[in-house]
């Protein structure tokens, strides 16, 4: 990543966080703008999960982080910590893939 | 607001800073994988401060994914940071340079704080407080992970590229039990996951935001069937 795509996004950021409080002051945003931007994170999450799991390379492939996604969802339901989650992830892969 | 009200806060501010701090070291461990620098990926915690973004970025990135391809997520992901702002206009006072000083602490974790508390004043303290800590921590955490990390192994064979996955799906949990939210996510990863054989790295995230619809269309239904 180039410097300038770095600046980039940190002013893109910024500029997201400061809206409310820099520029736009006490007026509202309309009711569907808000809902939409309430949901908007949820889907974008889902989708990351199934391309971190399931891209290599533009091609559709089930490798070892199938298992270890399976058991961060298992750890998540349980209420297992982000850490944990994590860690627990990345070992059931780095074991898989030393068998 | 008073003083056993303020220690309790710092206290639960500390709390969320040390967490957020032990997941910004895996946040500097994944981006120097994904061949960001130690600099970069400092600046990157420093200047961005938003989670979700940042491992949205480095992910792509380290997927063989173009700048472009890696922002334009980033930024999707960050789009709740401006609701959070408008929604923190009224604890966020002061003159203009003080409020777009606070603007770069508008996050998941002090605007939750902020919203848990009575009244403006807490409120404040209570934004003021967890921002702070999150913000120190979380750089803390991102420059010993990006330091430590420049000396490992192949990060495919310490499964790093699964920690990736594995932290989305723990910041997505939470947020399903909305209405709406299960179908929105199953939208979003079908079209993200359709599309990643037929388009450039970064499109099929970038697309899967029309998950949208699909979560609006759901929870409009269950609110007609809710009405009498």
């Amino acid at each position: 990543m180039t410097w300038s795509a770095l600046l980039l996004l940190a002013a893109g950021s910024y500029a997201l966080k400061a809206t409310g409080p820099v520029a736009l002051g006490r007026r509202q945003l309309p009711a569907g703008a808000v809902e939409v931007l309430e949901l908007l994170s949820i889907p974008v999450l889902a989708g990351l999960v199934a391309v971190q799991t399931l891209n290599s390379g533009g091609e559709l492939v089930l490798d070892a982080r199938v298992p270890a996604v399976a058991v961060a969802g298992v750890l998540v339901w349980r209420r297992a910590p982000f850490l944990v989650v994590v860690f627990a992830a990345a070992a059931t892969a780095a074991v898989l893939r030393l068998l | 607001m008073s003083g056993e009200d303020r220690r309790a806060v710092v206290r639960t501010a500390a709390a969320i800073g040390i967490a957020t701090g032990t997941y910004g070291i895996s946040f500097g461990v994944l981006s120097v994988a994904a061949g960001l620098t130690v600099a970069q990926t400092c600046a990157m915690s420093l200047l961005v401060f938003t989670g979700a973004s940042q491992f949205a970025a480095v992910g792509v990135l380290g997927a063989g994914g173009s700048a472009a391809a890696a922002i334009a997520p980033a930024l999707l992901l960050a789009g709740r940071n401006a609701l959070y702002g408008l929604s923190l206009v009224p604890v966020l006072r002061g003159r203009i340079g003080s409020r777009a000083l606070q603007s770069q602490l508008v996050i998941d974790e002090s605007t939750a704080m902020a919203r848990a508390q009575d009244g403006p004043a807490a409120a404040r303290f209570a934004f003021l407080a967890t921002g702070i800590s999150v913000f120190v921590c979380w750089n803390a955490g991102t420059a010993l992970g990006a330091l430590a990390g420049t000396g490992l192994a192949s990060p495919s064979a310490l499964g790093l590229d699964a920690m990736f996955p594995a932290a989305f799906l723990a910041l997505l949990a939470p947020q399903l039990r909305r209405p709406g939210a299960p179908a929105a996510a199953i939208a979003g990863a079908v079209i993200a996951t359709v599309l990643v054989p037929v388009t450039a790295a970064g499109v099929p995230i970038l697309a899967s935001a029309l998950g949208v619809v699909a979560g609006l269309a759901v929870r409009h239904r269950s609110l007609r069937r809710a009405r009498p």
